[in-house]
């Protein structure tokens, strides 16, 4: 054995909370793991440990320690960072370049303590969440171009790499993007960035009629102004049951504070700003709707506060997350209408649905899949009862994403029982 | 045929050929079970032409539950099943085995539901990529991929090799543009993923089968996204007096902050020959030239166009003209789109290869070639996607020489091997079907291999499924011979053949 094995091994042996430093590191842990049998649990700065099953494990693998840009190349449109390093750090490195990560990770801070917490690069890709822009660019997995990472066996792998266009093999990025930690521990991952808009505005339309709202999302997917956000923020139900967050979440000077609301986003340079609001107010024929416009500053910390889920900022209720064809909004909407706390994302496909107690629960997840959509548990209140599963999957793909697990890591030791049950 | 090692040949499966074709006929149609000689021959091959096999017999199922009857008997029976989208693949994916069942998806061939309200079209695999855009463009949508086969490609073998083209700089390719599929497994199992709703939840299934060049499963439906057309579409043609201005060009744009929808560069080898054959107008006078095409409001294509202008100048262009009307701009593209074609005018064969880089190595890499070009006494014309740095070299030469088909084939390795070395991919649309299969092992370590061939394992234990793709032959393989000996050495001698 070598020197290096022999210390990892030992370090294995007499601590639960291991926190490797390189990825040389977390293969000879893992194959540790894998000698002995340990199921480990793989997560980073937990900001989003919350969500899925708790995973019961031995040992527990940090990656925060394992952090850093390993290779930031602005012109090449990619970075390459460790999977430990913080979104906050990364999207602060983009900005002095004019760059971003245009999918707009779902900062899940609010919900847990009330103030940002956008977690690490491995927790965000393992777990795909995308904000507002998902609709029109694409989720975390479109902007994956390439990650290393160690299987279940200790095996160091790597697939894609840094360039967009790669068909060599399976795309295993996207297969990683929403897996929980449950395939691979990720020791590297590539993101692609884009070239941050120069200016953005946001028009308010002070509406709550369903159909409308319907029609106006359509509206939004039909345009050819390459709208970049669009939302319904109800003011509806007033009960206690529900946090009432909206005035805290959407505290701005130009946005009423009275009543439910659609929202729309435009970027670019001002004048192609004014020149698609001018196209867009033929289109919805805005002049017959009270509007108001919020400038940059504004429009900013909005997409801030509805991709941080504000509205929902420490409910101690259940928070779930549905996503529908945007067709079916006017249904959803329908349904929910003065029963749930909710909005709606990605221009009518992406419900947030507030539900206090869990009797409910079962109701608003029929109706989610009666109008062909699936449905994630993210929060679960503390009287959750666990006979309710957390993620949607049927029969066959839970038969074939098992199969693969098992391709990954054949002995089930990451995250058991993060997502499902069985593995 | 050029030499590559196949799959060995189950003598058993061959010499129960009239009972396969006999059981296979109680799956579907007679005649849709082809057998005879002169029947099976137009699917010897696909569009890497100079590899040609025989399959055992051809099967062309007309729905998902006779594929799914065809794959379970295939299962059982232990025979090899190759899908077969157009038979426009670039890299021999749907190369037939001698002891293997072709699956044609070509009665595939309606579109099955056109959703507006839900901006997607619900296809069967065997329609073109254009005709979704056909389908859909009497209300301003369009289909964003476009391979520049889109007219006779099929959708499902997009899927399968996840087809880029023009415009992916700025819509992505096939992977970006799916929203479902619906799949039968080598088992017969019909698989449902995704559906009209965004992303899908638990492990990326869709993301998986994209690009996996028929070996997980075989598709039998595809939802695809459709989007509006833009506002203002705009071209330009620019010249550039030397290719590494060209190079710097492109990197300028895309670091200022312009995502063109499209940017192409061609060298001057490539503009000779299509101005010969299209007469396009393009400059003479560059070495090289550089179509870029910008969509969005029309104040925004006017300011980034000079944006653009501003640069090239900088990177001392030569030429600068803006399409003026829609005809004006077809026509810049129309040299392009003729590249294949005129090339062939130039030589009795052309080899098309693929492979990316990072954008700021394109001249470093066109010098390469260059390099190359000489050493292997070839003629080269390049055209590339320079926005993704997806480079097609188009090596020209006689494929009735022997000894100049080898020589071409080493030098489109040597092109992928550099490709690798400068940070880039084996292929960035057109896949590794057979073709750069041994190449793997320059992009992937043993590991790396080992983790795909245990998913594809998962899924297809048999290993039925297009066999021989993809992989280069480990050591399982090279128990059953499959290793390829070219000129009787053995490739990749460092790899351990276990």
């Amino acid at each position: 054995m070598f020197t290096e094995e022999k210390k990892n091994s030992q370090i294995f042996q007499d601590s639960n909370h291991l926190s490797p430093t390189s990825e040389l590191e977390v293969s000879e842990l893992i194959k540790e793991a894998y000698k002995k049998k340990f199921p480990i649990d793989i997560h980073g700065s937990n900001s989003k440990k919350f969500i899925g099953y708790n995973v019961q494990a031995a040992k527990s693998l940090d990656f925060l320690s394992l952090s850093g840009v390993i290779e930031y190349l602005p012109e090449e449109l990619y970075i390459k960072v460790k999977p430990g390093t913080l979104i906050k750090d990364i999207e602060n490195i983009l900005e002095k370049n004019n760059q971003e990560l245009s999918f707009e990770p779902t900062d899940f801070g609010y919900l847990k303590e009330g103030k940002s917490n956008k977690g690490t690069a491995g927790g965000c890709v393992s777990c795909n969440f995308a904000g507002s822009r998902r609709f029109k660019v694409g989720s975390v997995r479109d902007f994956i171009l390439g990650f290393r990472g160690v299987n279940g066996k200790g095996d160091i792998i790597k697939s894609g790499g840094t360039v967009v266009k790669n068909v060599t093999g399976y795309d295993l990025s996207k297969l990683v993007s929403g897996s929980f930690g449950t395939l691979v521990a990720l020791t590297e991952v590539t993101l692609k960035i884009s070239a941050k808009k120069p200016s953005q505005n946001t028009i308010i339309i002070y509406e709550k009629d369903p159909k409308i709202i319907s029609d106006l999302f359509n509206m939004v997917l039909s345009s050819s102004n390459e709208i970049s956000g669009a939302v319904f923020v109800p003011d509806e139900p007033k009960s206690k049951k529900f946090t009432p967050n909206k005035s805290k979440a959407f505290k701005l000077n130009d946005l009423d504070q009275e009543g439910a609301f659609f929202a729309f986003r435009i970027e670019g340079d001002q004048n192609s700003i004014k020149e698609r609001i001018k196209d867009i107010s033929n289109e919805m024929d805005l002049k017959k709707y009270k509007t108001s416009n919020l400038d940059i500053y504004q429009s900013d910390l909005f997409w801030k506060s509805i991709n941080s889920l504000q509205l929902f900022s420490e409910t101690k209720n259940n928070l779930l997350r549905a996503v529908v064809p945007p067709s079916k909004s006017e249904k959803m909407m329908s349904f929910l209408k003065n029963k749930y706390r909710y909005f709606i994302d990605w221009s009518g496909a992406l419900f947030w649905i507030e539900v206090p107690g869990n009797q409910n629960i079962k109701e608003v997840k029929n109706t989610i899949i009666q109008n062909d959509g699936y449905v994630t548990i993210i929060k679960k209140s503390e009287d959750f009862e666990f006979t309710e599963k957390l993620f949607t999957i049927d029969d066959t793909k839970l038969m074939i994403s098992k199969k693969i697990k098992e391709s990954f890591d054949p002995r089930g030791l990451f995250n058991p029982g993060k997502m499902y049950k069985d593995f | 045929m050029s030499e590559i090692a196949l799959p060995k040949v189950d003598r058993t499966i061959v010499s129960k050929k009239d009972l396969i074709v006999n059981n296979l006929k109680q799956f579907t149609d007679k005649k849709n079970v082809l057998s005879e000689l002169d029947e099976i021959r137009p699917y010897e091959t696909d569009a890497l032409a100079a590899y040609k096999n025989l399959p055992l017999a051809v099967v062309l199922p007309e729905n998902t539950q006779e594929v799914s009857e065809i794959l379970k008997f295939c299962h059982r029976e232990n025979i090899k099943v190759i899908p077969r989208g157009a038979g426009t693949g670039l890299s021999g994916g749907a190369l037939p085995l001698n002891d293997a069942i072709l699956l044609g998806l070509g009665k595939f061939n309606k579109i099955l539901d056109i959703d507006f309200d839900n901006k997607c079209v619900v296809t069967q695999p065997g329609v073109t990529n254009l005709s979704i855009t056909h389908a859909v463009k009497h209300k301003g949508y369009y289909y964003a991929p476009d391979p520049s086969s889109q007219l006779a490609c099929s959708i499902g073998g997009n899927v399968a090799e996840n087809s880029g083209g023009v415009h992916s700089l700025k819509y992505g390719t096939t992977t970006n543009n799916i929203l479902g599929v619906e799949m039968v497994m080598m088992d017969g199992t019909i698989c449902r993923i995704g559906g009209k709703t965004l992303d899908q939840e638990g492990y990326d299934l869709l993301g998986l089968i994209c690009g996996s060049e028929g070996l997980l499963g075989v598709i039998t439906e595809v939802t695809v996204k459709i989007l509006k057309n833009p506002q203002t579409v705009k071209a330009a043609l620019i010249g550039f007096p030397t290719i590494e201005d060209g190079g710097n060009c492109v990197t300028d744009i895309i670091s200022n902050g312009i995502t063109p929808a499209g940017m192409e560069i061609m060298d001057k080898a490539l503009i000779d020959a299509t101005e010969k054959f299209v007469h396009a107008g393009y400059p003479m006078d560059a070495e090289v030239l550089m179509i870029v095409e910008l969509d969005g409001t029309k104040s925004e294509v006017e300011e980034l166009f000079k944006q653009i202008k501003q640069i090239a100048e900088k990177n001392k262009s030569n030429s600068f003209k803006l399409s003026k009307n829609e005809k004006e701009r077809l026509g810049f593209w129309s040299g392009r789109k003729a590249a294949f074609p005129a090339c062939g005018a130039m030589a009795p064969d052309y080899y098309c290869m693929d492979g990316t880089i990072p954008r700021g190595k394109l001249s470093e890499i066109l010098k390469e070639i260059s390099r190359l070009s000489k050493k292997y006494n070839l003629g080269v014309a390049n055209g590339f996607h320079a926005g993704d740095g997806n480079l097609h070299p188009l090596i020209l030469f006689d494929g009735s020489n022997k000894e100049e088909l080898r020589r071409t084939e080493e030098f489109g390795a040597e092109i992928l091997k550099a490709c690798v070395r400068m940070g880039g991919a084996l292929s960035g649309e057109h896949g590794i079907g057979i073709e750069k299969r041994e190449l793997m092992c320059e992009a992937f370590n043993d590991n790396d291999i080992q983790q795909q061939i245990n998913i594809k394992m998962s899924l297809d234990e048999k290993n039925l499924l297009n066999p021989g793709k993809v992989y280069p032959i480990l050591r399982k393989c090279a128990e059953e011979g499959r290793v390829h000996v070219h000129r009787g050495e053995e490739k990749f001698p460092d790899l351990p053949r276990f």
